[in-house]
């Protein structure tokens, strides 16, 4: 174990229980714990069971010149300096996976182009299960896209090891069918002085729900963590971070948005802090904001700090849900652009804050056209207190209406 | 030549007391070609006579109508009254987070004139519009009144009217707030507006001061829902001299 976690002091709290490889470590959750209250554990397709199993997901991959995908074996992958899995879920997923793919980006390298991943799946009959790591060298410079499709139920441990100085942009994108079942954990350290951005587009499957977690191998580490979630009818979409202030000087921005659409739409949201005693001069800020579009859909939004020392540079956080706001609708129909168009535009610029820091413009431009394809499902008769289209609007609520 | 007729036009607000009504009949005709200048104190109905032109979802209209050439266009959506040719200049403009001008003028000129604007000449307009209004062409950029001052807000929706140019205009305290060098620019946008001659402006005020700029042809008291007194231009330096105590003192009686 690195130096670093032998000097820092045991905080205990229900809201991020201890690491640890051993799956007895990880009781098999009843679904009222603090980290699965809001996962409904029936519709995991019996991923906590543990099922042997040998499937796997079909791999496409654009790897520029000096990445590398090679195979680590599972002992080799415990020694990485990150993290251990922090529930029983991940825990699985490091037990379960034969090996770990691990994707390398030496030391100095500067990929002019992004690595890409294509992950899918064509079966739910059996668990996949992954382990998948990320290593970036010292003051290397890195763009990772990864996208899962298809079906799959899917499970996968994903440390991510950032070396002191390097930038990496890691992308995760979950556009599932349907009737996926996604689990994922990432556990990143970010290296001294090394910036981390990292992006989950969640759009599809039945149920999603990702774990991040962040610490810091030393100072003026930053990461920032993006979330972009646009969940339907049924879709249960789950975003968890942990960010772990474990160094002075370190620096996490978490800006998760999310709409909801459709009867039992279901979004979560948790965002927990750590601000460790040693974490002194350290910044933070976590925000989510939810659009919920009709009736019927829930959005669960969980902020947490935790502050062990006084001498931070500073700390907050910010949750909105709300529907859409009639000002917005009326200011842009004000200037003759229609109420489809004009809820089309506010969608568009409550996510662009996000989308367009990806800096993928072909990634950016396909993820803007799927939301779009997304809203043009939606079904806006559904929303309460809002009128049919077509209902003249100088006459909403009216008792008499405007001829009378 | 158009027409804007706004008759017997009772409107009301939810309150958490139950339905307030705002306005109490108003009666008022605009032609193309005229400004009227409509003046009331504070809280006597000015912005919901406004907002109750472009259909704001929240005030109901209780009696009476609108017409635009004939047409009651209060049976109209708020997107099909722009259409229609009609322009509320907002008192408070609203922020669109993560919306750029630019793209919200390009769909709003597509809208208003059925088709999509010349991309050659297009940007030229915009950018020459936002320099009359002295706003710096980057403005184009950002995000639609998202941390532009008052000032700036304000400014925007004189560059909008002069780039969607509607039939008629309706300015809501569009000089409230504004230095002396921000409500001439502003003013001279209207006057840009109203020399084409067949246009019609129905400039709501507070305040004589912008009536130095812009020269109404009817000037209209405002109290308490409707109109108290309406005359020419003698009737603002009236009010300008002995402001609103008189007609507030009738409405109360
Ligand atoms: N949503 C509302 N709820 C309660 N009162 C309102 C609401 N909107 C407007 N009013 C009241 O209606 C009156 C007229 O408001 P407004 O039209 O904004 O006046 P003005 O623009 O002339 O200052 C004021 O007394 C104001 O308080
Ligand atoms: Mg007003």
């Amino acid at each position: 174990m690195t130096v670093i976690e032998n000097a820092l002091e045991h905080v205990e709290s229900h809201l991020h229980p201890e690491p640890s490889y051993e799956l007895e470590a990880h009781p098999v959750p009843n679904g009222l714990e603090e980290i699965w209250r809001f996962t409904p554990l029936k519709r995991l397709r019996g991923l906590l069971d543990g099922e042997a199993s040998d499937a796997t997901l079909t791999w496409e991959q654009e790897l520029p010149e000096a990445a590398t995908l090679t195979t680590l074996s599972a002992d080799d992958a415990r020694d990485l300096a990150v993290n251990a899995p922090f529930d029983r879920l991940a825990a699985l997923a490091a037990a379960q996976a034969p090996s770990a793919v691990v994707l390398d980006v030496p030391a100095n390298a500067e990929l002019d182009e992004p690595v890409r991943l294509t992950l899918s799946g064509d079966s739910l009959e059996h668990p996949v299960w992954g382990h998948v790591v990320v290593r970036v060298g010292a003051n290397a410079r890195a763009k990772i896209v990864v996208e899962h499709t298809g079906s799959a139920v899917y499970d996968a441990f994903v440390p991510v090891v950032v070396g002191d100085g390097a930038h990496l942009d890691l992308v995760t994108i979950n556009d599932w069918e349907d009737d996926a079942v996604h689990a994922a954990q990432y556990n990143l350290r970010v290296g001294r002085d090394a910036t981390v951005r990292f992006f989950e587009i969640s759009l599809g499957g039945d149920l999603v729900r990702t774990t991040a977690n962040v610490d810091y191998a030393g100072p003026g580490g930053s990461a920032e963590l993006y979330g972009v979630y646009f969940a339907d009818a049924g879709q249960h979409i789950e975003h968890r971070q942990f960010v772990d202030h474990t160094a002075p000087r370190t620096s996490s921005n978490v800006l998760y948005k999310g709409a909801l659409q459709g009867q039992d739409a279901h979004t979560v949201w948790i965002g927990n802090v750590l601000i460790r005693k040693v974490a002194e001069g350290i910044e933070t800020f976590e925000q989510n904001d939810n659009l919920v579009l009709t009736d019927g859909a829930k959005a669960d939004s969980v902020p947490n700090l935790e502050i062990e020392t006084g001498e931070i540079a500073g700390a907050g956080h910010a949750s909105t849900t709300g529907r859409f706001d009639d000002n917005h609708l009326f200011y842009l129909q004000s200037r003759g652009i229609e109420e489809g168009e004009a809820r089309r535009l506010v969608v568009h610029g409550f996510f662009n804050d996000i989308i367009r820091r990806i800096g993928v413009p072909e990634l950016q431009e396909r993820l803007v056209t799927a939301i779009e394809d997304e809203l043009a499902e939606a079904d806006f008769s559904a929303i309460h207190g809002r009128p049919e289209p077509g209902t003249p609007a100088g006459s909403i609520g009216a008792a008499g209406g405007s001829d009378a | 030549m158009s027409k804007l007729e706004i008759k017997n036009l009772h409107v009301s607000v939810n309150t958490e007391d139950g339905e307030k009504e705002i306005l109490r009949g108003v009666d008022l005709t605009v032609n193309s070609g005229e400004v009227h200048a409509i003046m009331g104190p504070n809280g006597s109905g000015k912005s919901t006579l406004a907002y109750s032109i472009a259909g704001h979802p929240k005030y109901t209209v209780t009696d009476g109508e609108v017409l635009l050439d004939g047409e009651n266009i209060l049976e109209l959506s708020v997107d099909e009254r722009a259409r229609a040719g009609l322009f509320l200049a907002m008192q408070y403009p609203v922020e669109v987070p993560g919306v750029s001008v630019a793209n919200f003028l390009r769909t709003a000129k597509t809208a208003i004139d059925g088709e999509a604007p010349k991309l050659r000449t297009w940007v030229k307009d915009v950018n020459a519009a936002l320099e009359r209004v002295t706003l710096d062409p980057s403005f184009a950029q950002r995000s639609v009144n998202e941390g532009f001052s008052g000032g700036e807000k304000k400014r925007h929706e004189i560059a909008q009217l002069e780039l969607l140019n509607p039939k008629f205009a309706v300015l809501d305290e569009t000089d409230s707030g504004l230095d002396i060098d921000a409500l001439r620019v502003v003013s001279e946008g209207v006057n840009r507006y109203t020399e084409q001659r067949d246009r019609g402006v129905l400039l709501i005020t507070h305040y004589t001061r912008i009536l130095q700029y812009i020269k109404p042809d009817f000037v209209h008291v405002f109290v308490a829902g409707r109109l108290a007194e309406s005359g020419g231009r003698e009737l603002a330096d009236q009010l300008e001299a002995q402001g609103y105590d008189k007609y507030v003192k009738a409405a109360a009686v």
